[in-house]
């Protein structure tokens, strides 16, 4: 008995040790698999903005700039060309949108999601009734909200954008609110309530300061998706003062002439800004989204 | 706008609309269900403690927090015609022909549903991710105690413990791609001559090129008596696991 084990063990070790192995190295490749994945569409647009010329053309087969220049930052960033020189304050108006989506969705996601499940102030299946507004996607709603914000006399105006985004960015806010809130005792509650607590104290003290990491997760939520949004910008925001860089970037399609590095520049340096807010806050998004799925 | 009967009924007789929503269903059926068992695969690579792999989840989260607009038109030029950059790498490292890509209905709408993948992927990785850090450390000891490792950790505890949050993502994430008019809308156009058309690209395009509005809408809210049992079984969904905690 005794010898067939000490026969066996090495055999068995070494066997353990090529898995490992074998894992390791796989490890590694996935892991250079999903860099590249993750990677290229944005080296390309690099490749094509770091190119020197102007005009049409980037298609020549490269696959790294022959010759590489940051000339075409330089004109987005100076709005030196005709396409981009009102490039700033279409900025401003970007970041205006992406800013008050943020805030109002935060706000009424913590609100509702604490009406609805602190103060129970409705019960049963209703209590998802928010979802319900993702019957109908926001793409399909384009036309109908065009004709209701010319009723109010917001077309052409950044709130109606705004309005658009909050409305879809909000169920899925209260969905993760909820579920994350139910992680904070109702125990709690209830002491600061024999403290002499109202609600609107239970809310500010108590709730805001708990479900923060949530919070954050929201926010990033809802900022990436009135940055991602373009549908509702590029057919409700016509004239020229109120233009969003989305929009720009759409323009340059319908030019005649289309000098397609200035475009990925000015699409580069749009994507600056949420995916450094992204990288700020990745902790507290990991901590916040978790949907309570799993806890037992 | 769009209650008219005859207008669903002209519809119905139209084989362009016909091919769009065989395209949306394969868009999103393909789409949705790939990138949520990737995502639930990958949730899990990234919780090994490896510095590497936890090196790579912020690269890995790059392109959700991409606007779309600037990466769904890389992706386009990345295809289009022969030298474009994904054509390019093929002939000057391998040595191969790339395919037109956009010529070909099927190889397109690969390339949307792919293009959907890459930018989404990441946010449902995140949130199956933070799912399971959440599973307390004691269950996956237990597991190992009883000899449980690798797939069958998977199939007899993460998977019944995340398989109503699997749900609940799967159910939003195809609520949403049945609205998502940016990916197609950049990535393919549509081409070749709109045979990569999903309901709602080609809703606005009746409402807009077309200057049809009536029947634009109408293609869209054809998706309705889909959109709504979905919307129904996910409130239910949601609300099932609150009894079940």
């Amino acid at each position: 008995m005794s010898f067939t084990r000490a026969a066996g063990e090495p055999a068995f070790r070494s066997r353990s040790r090529l898995r490992r192995v074998v894992v390791e190295v796989a490890s590694v490749m996935l892991v250079v698999a999903l860099l590249i994945w993750s990677l290229t569409p944005v080296y390309n647009m690099l490749l094509i903005a770091l190119d020197p010329d102007e005009g049409d053309i980037e298609f020549e087969g490269l696959i790294w700039p022959a010759d590489p220049s940051l000339h075409s930052f330089h004109t987005v960033l100076t709005q030196g060309y005709w396409l981009l020189e009102d490039f700033w304050r279409q900025f401003g108006n970007s970041i205006f949108i992406g800013l008050m989506t943020t805030f109002l969705t935060v706000v009424i996601g913590s609100l509702a999601s604490f009406a609805f499940g602190r103060m129970r102030v409705i019960n049963g299946w209703l209590v998802n009734a928010p979802l319900l507004t993702y019957a109908v996607p926001a793409s399909f709603l384009v036309i109908p909200f065009y004709r209701l914000m010319a009723n109010y006399g917001l077309s052409n105006s950044l709130w109606a954008i705004v309005a658009a985004n909050v409305t879809f960015a909000a169920p899925y806010a209260i969905l993760i609110l909820q579920q994350y809130a139910k992680l904070i005792p109702k125990e709690l509650d209830e002491a600061a309530q024999i403290d002499g607590a109202g609600p609107w104290q239970i809310y500010r003290r108590l709730y805001l300061p708990l479900t923060a990491p949530a919070l954050a997760a929201v926010g990033t939520f809802a900022l990436l998706f009135a940055w991602n949004e373009y549908i509702y910008q590029y057919i409700l925001l016509t004239s020229e003062r109120k233009m969003t860089v989305a929009v720009a970037i759409a323009q340059f399609f319908d030019a005649d002439e289309a000098p397609w590095n200035y475009m990925m520049a000015t699409a580069i340096v749009y994507g600056l800004p949420p995916v450094a807010i992204f990288f700020a806050l990745r902790r507290w998004m990991l901590a916040g989204l978790t949907l309570g799925g799993v806890r037992s | 706008m769009a209650s008219a009967p005859s207008l669903y009924r002209e519809l119905a007789a139209n084989p362009l609309y016909r091919r769009t929503v065989v395209n949306t269903a394969v868009y999103v059926g393909l789409g949705v269900n790939v990138q949520m068992f990737l995502a639930l695969l990958l949730s899990g690579f990234f919780m090994r403690r490896r510095w590497w792999i936890k090196a790579l989840l912020p690269v890995f989260m790059l392109p959700w927090a991409l606007p779309a607009i600037p990466a769904f038109v890389s992706f386009h030029w990345m295809l289009i015609g022969e030298e474009g950059f994904v054509n390019s790498v093929l002939s000057t490292l391998f040595g191969i022909q790339g395919p037109l890509w956009f010529n070909d209905r099927g190889l397109a709408l690969g390339s949307n549903i792919v293009a959907n993948i890459w930018k989404w992927l990441p946010f449902w990785t995140l949130t199956f991710f933070a799912a399971r850090t959440a599973i307390p450390q004691e269950i996956y000891e237990a597991a190992d105690v009883d000899g449980a490792g690798g797939c069958r950790r998977f199939a007899h505890v993460i998977f019944p413990l995340l398989g109503n949050l699997y749900l609940v993502c799967t159910l939003l994430s195809t609520l949403w791609t049945i609205g998502d008019f940016t990916t197609v809308s950049l990535v393919s156009e549509g081409a070749p001559a709109y045979s990569t058309d999903v309901l709602a690209t080609l809703g606005l395009h009746y409402a807009y090129d077309a200057a049809q509005p009536a029947i634009g809408v109408a293609t869209v809210m054809s998706a309705l008596p889909v959109l709504i049992p979905l919307v129904i079984l996910l409130m239910r969904v949601v609300r099932t696991r609150e009894v079940q905690l």
